[in-house]
């Protein structure tokens, strides 16, 4: 005996039309008969019998409307079926109790069907190891909004390893159960299948995602998505800097070492940071963490995406030292060799892209940190001093601020204190 | 330049004959360059001629047992050439074998040594005929599968003299049988010739310089392979640092110092297996820029070498030096190369030693689950116990499983034994498919075995264990 579910159309679809039936008690169906017409508002489909049997019932009538997604619409007596079970023990899982333990609750007889199974009665499998369902469970994880990356795409430890609890079906976060909010939690893993969106398999290649990939599309959805965040964009005349360099690097040539723009902007960022300590902030919903030193993480693309190594305590650092440093972690984060505390944490962002001729950009919140500083190419540009057009070296910056814990008017202050420390390098000794 | 070929692999062993096959499956015009035999060492001079041995060994040591089962036969004999002479011919039978692998799959066999010169896509193999001459070949992709060495200390005399201190090589050819042999190093290498010639008489003394033999093992399987062999004879000296390795006047001298003290061992021959060492030389990889840490190629996820179309895998690219996981990365660097998603090189690589009790294994030690700061479930089952192993008088050993206490994850599984290295698989599926205790206990094991074993040590570390 196999019950017949309403499918969804999509991802969003909670309830439809069953427009037409094709069948009716008595007939046989196999494998890929059309038994049914369902209608939303934004489609009619057929529904498919994937498998053999006898119509045993019609459950739900011709025409009526508002019905839900995975309720038993009709039952197929399957070859050496045994006897009927009342439709009502495959109906929705028991409603939890507040007062329970927060472990999920052991599955219903029938988990609903995956988007994938539009035409199922039965729902169909998820491919995942033994380990993995058993993470899965104790995480809080919904399997079936998971893509594995196994043999097969067959979920394995690493992929619950890469999940967030966050996807975890409304049913098993007995603690506190809200009616709508668990469902959108759940949204951003249920991706669209290529294929539902029109682009059918066979024309692309799939490279697989690996661990960081993984980290850096949870961690940037998350954050685009969660912190209100606002750019904050100044044009900055750096010919200063670039003369301050060449002086200080003639300097430093016994030591060895070479410092960067980027390490100047580096050791900037920190001196701003010092000045206006409120943009060296975090916010948590216990308060505003203001922190002691800049932790300035500096954005390094590697093979295969981006790391975040960290300069700690930045402004209590000597340029050489911010050079030497930054040298030698970009080194190890391009051979993968960092150690965790390297590139966890960090109080505030750098990420700059102007060695690849882009003019100015406006990056993504690296949470916790209440700020990031996009930085682009220093180019020469058409400048106006008093009523006088003049040529210099100008870079644009963008400052994205987490509006939780940093106004509008501290990144402006922000801004300002490393202008000047961009524009006029000697502050810096200040 | 044109392409002469897809793919040139550097080395003809388990990792590179693997390669070069798995390349020709998928279409690859392949290239195979050898400079000695092949089947490299595991065919002609590892894994496969010691087990020949090992087996001569076993049944000699078995037919001074055989009164045990109601048996009788005469004075049990050897004639040591003939020994030797069928693991030649076992030898040489997979060499021939592989030779018909690559005729099948239309690899060119080059015989001779290569180098490797800057090239684009991939570095350019140069390749020193033995025949005379030579060929410059430009391909697609590079394997490098050199293999490895047995490490030599020459400063303490640790080093093959190809007379009285032997390393594997000359261990396995020798003339005669020793009446007495140090071997140095209680790895895999050092215990199965131990265990081999201790079978055919000699006194054996191994010495290892960590305070355990198969320093690699679970403790508890050290301590009882100790045992094991020390009832057929071997001495063990550990915590032993050897200071100097030397011919003496009639075999050989060891000097050593132990517990603070100084001691002199004396022997007719020395076996010297303390390690392996990648063969990296006179590959012009320094030219290319690939980077060699510890004497092995550096290598990423998928095997590159850090160089555009270079690979490296198996011992030349780091331990664990077994021929299977040779085998494993090349399939899998093959795969890579053809623009394949293979599955990762993750899965968990078993290691085994054919001494008299075997010896397998498959990931973490008990001490390492712990030291890694997971809780565990250990399980045990004698072999004792195991109705199979009494009927066949083999109750020596047993298994040993570590479980993840709060996820059921079989991290390690621990086996000594009679031919617990044909059982071994067992554990590594399980693991690789990343099985919990329900499976493994779900899981039917036949009537009367010896796997019924793993059975039991998987219910016991749940209290389950239902025949001790």
């Amino acid at each position: 005996m196999t019950d017949i579910l309403m499918p969804a159309l999509s991802p969003t679809m909670e309830e439809g039309t069953l427009a037409k039936w094709h069948v009716k008690a008595g007939d046989t169906v196999s494998s890929g008969d059309v038994i049914a017409e369902i209608e939303t508002d934004k489609a009619t489909m057929e529904v498919e019998a994937v498998d053999e049997g006898v119509v045993e019932a019609i459950l739900v009538a011709e025409g009526t409307e508002g019905v839900k997604v995975n309720t038993p619409i009709a039952r197929l007596k399957g070859e050496g079926a045994g006897e009927a079970a009342p439709p009502a023990q495959t109906a929705p899982a028991p409603e939890p109790k507040a007062n329970e333990a927060p472990a999920p609750p052991p599955a219903p007889a029938e988990k609903a069907p995956p988007l994938a199974a539009l035409s199922s009665g039965k729902p169909s499998r998820v491919y995942a190891s033994p380990l993995a369902r058993r993470l899965a469970e104790q995480k809080g994880v919904d399997l079936s909004g998971l893509k594995g990356s196994g043999p097969h795409g067959r979920i394995i430890k690493a992929d619950i390893d890469a999940a967030q609890p966050g996807a975890a079906p409304a049913k098993s976060k007995t603690a506190a159960p809200q009616p709508s909010a668990p469902q959108a939690a759940a949204a951003p893993a249920q991706v669209k299948s290529l294929e539902q969106l029109g682009i059918p398999p066979g024309t692309y290649d799939l490279v697989p995602l690996d661990g960081m990939r993984k980290v850096i599309a949870r961690r940037m959805t998350e954050s685009f998505r969660d912190i209100p965040h606002f750019p904050l964009t100044i044009d900055l005349e750096i010919d200063r800097l670039l003369d301050a360099r060449v002086r200080i690097n003639g300097a430093l040539e016994k030591q060895g070492v070479k410092v960067s723009v980027n390490d100047l902007i580096i050791k900037a960022c920190a001196a701003a940071l010092k000045t206006v300590p409120e943009a060296n902030a975090s916010y948590t919903p216990d308060g505003i963490a203001m922190h002691h030193h800049a932790d300035v993480a500096v954005a390094v693309a590697i093979d295969g995406g981006l790391i975040t190594p960290i300069i700690r305590a930045a402004e209590t650092r000597t340029l050489a030292d911010i050079s030497r440093t930054m040298k030698d972690l970009a080194e190890r984060a391009r051979s993968r060799k960092l150690k965790p505390e390297e590139f966890q944490g960090g109080t505030f962002s750098l990420s700059n892209l102007g060695m690849m001729g882009i003019k100015s950009f406006n990056s993504i919140l690296n949470e916790p940190q209440g700020c990031i500083l996009s930085v682009g190419a220093g180019d020469k540009r058409a400048v106006v001093r008093g009523d006088q057009l003049a040529i210099a070296t100008v870079m644009t910056v963008t400052l994205t601020c987490d509006h939780r814990a940093v106004d509008g008017a501290i990144g402006a202050r922000w801004l300002a204190a490393f202008k000047t420390f961009i524009e006029d390098p000697i502050t810096l000794l200040a | 330049m044109a392409l002469d070929f897809d793919l040139i692999v550097i080395g003809a062993g388990p990792g590179g004959y693997t390669a070069a096959i798995r390349a020709a499956q998928l279409g690859m015009k392949t290239a195979i360059v050898e400079r000695e035999a092949l089947g490299g060492i595991c065919l002609n001079w590892g894994c496969i001629p010691t087990k020949a041995l090992l087996k001569s060994g076993d049944i000699y040591e078995q037919l001074g047992h055989v009164a045990d089962y109601g048996l009788s036969t005469e004075k049990p004999a050897f004639d040591f050439d003939k020994v030797i002479g069928r693991s030649r011919a076992v030898a040489k039978q997979l060499n021939g074998g592989v030779g018909y692998l690559m005729k099948k799959h239309k690899i060119e066999v080059l015989d001779g040594t290569a180098t490797l010169e800057k090239g684009d896509p991939a570095p350019k193999v140069v390749v020193t005929l033995k025949a005379g001459g030579s060929r410059t070949l430009q391909s697609k992709a590079v394997i490098v599968a050199t293999g490895a060495r047995a490490r030599v200390i020459p400063a303490i005399g640790l080093v093959g003299d190809g007379d009285r201190i032997w390393t594997y090589r000359e261990a396995m050819t020798p003339k005669a049988c020793p009446k007495s042999l140090l071997v140095i190093g209680s790895g895999a290498i050092g215990l199965e010739f131990a265990s081999f010639y201790r079978a055919l008489g000699s006194a054996v003394t191994v010495i290892e310089a960590l305070d355990r033999i198969l320093p690699v093992e679970d403790e508890e399987v050290s301590a009882a392979a100790r045992k094991a062999l020390e009832k057929r004879g071997i001495k063990f000296r550990t915590s032993a640092k050897v200071t100097k390795l030397s011919k003496s006047k009639d075999g050989v001298s060891l000097q050593l110092e132990a517990g603070g003290k100084a001691e002199t061992l004396e022997g007719e021959r020395a076996i010297v297996a303390v390690g392996i060492e990648g063969n990296v030389e006179n590959l012009g990889l320094e030219g290319l820029g690939v980077k060699i840490d510890r004497g092995h190629i550096v290598t990423d996820a998928h095997a590159g070498a850090g160089v555009k179309g270079l690979y490296a895998i198996g011992d030349v690219a780091g331990p664990p030096w077994l021929a299977h996981k040779a085998s494993h990365e090349a399939v899998h660097c093959v795969e890579h190369i053809a623009g394949k998603d293979p599955a990762p090189l993750t899965a968990p690589i078993p290691g085994c030693t054919y001494t008299n009790p075997q010896v397998a294994s498959v990931g973490l030690t008990e001490a390492q689950a712990k030291a890694n700061g997971r809780e565990i479930k250990v399980g045990r089952f004698p072999f004792r116990a195991n109705g199979r192993a009494i009927a066949a008088g083999e109750t020596e050993g047993f298994v040993k499983t570590v479980f993840d206490a709060k996820t059921g994850q079989l991290l390690g599984a621990h086996m000594i034994g009679a031919e617990v290295t044909e059982m071994i698989q067992g554990f590594a599926l399980a693991m690789t498919l990343e099985a919990t205790e329900a499976e493994i206990m779900a899981t039917v094991f036949p009537h009367p075995t010896m796997s019924e074993a793993m059975h039991e040590a998987s219910l016991d570390a749940y209290g389950m264990v239902l025949n001790t």
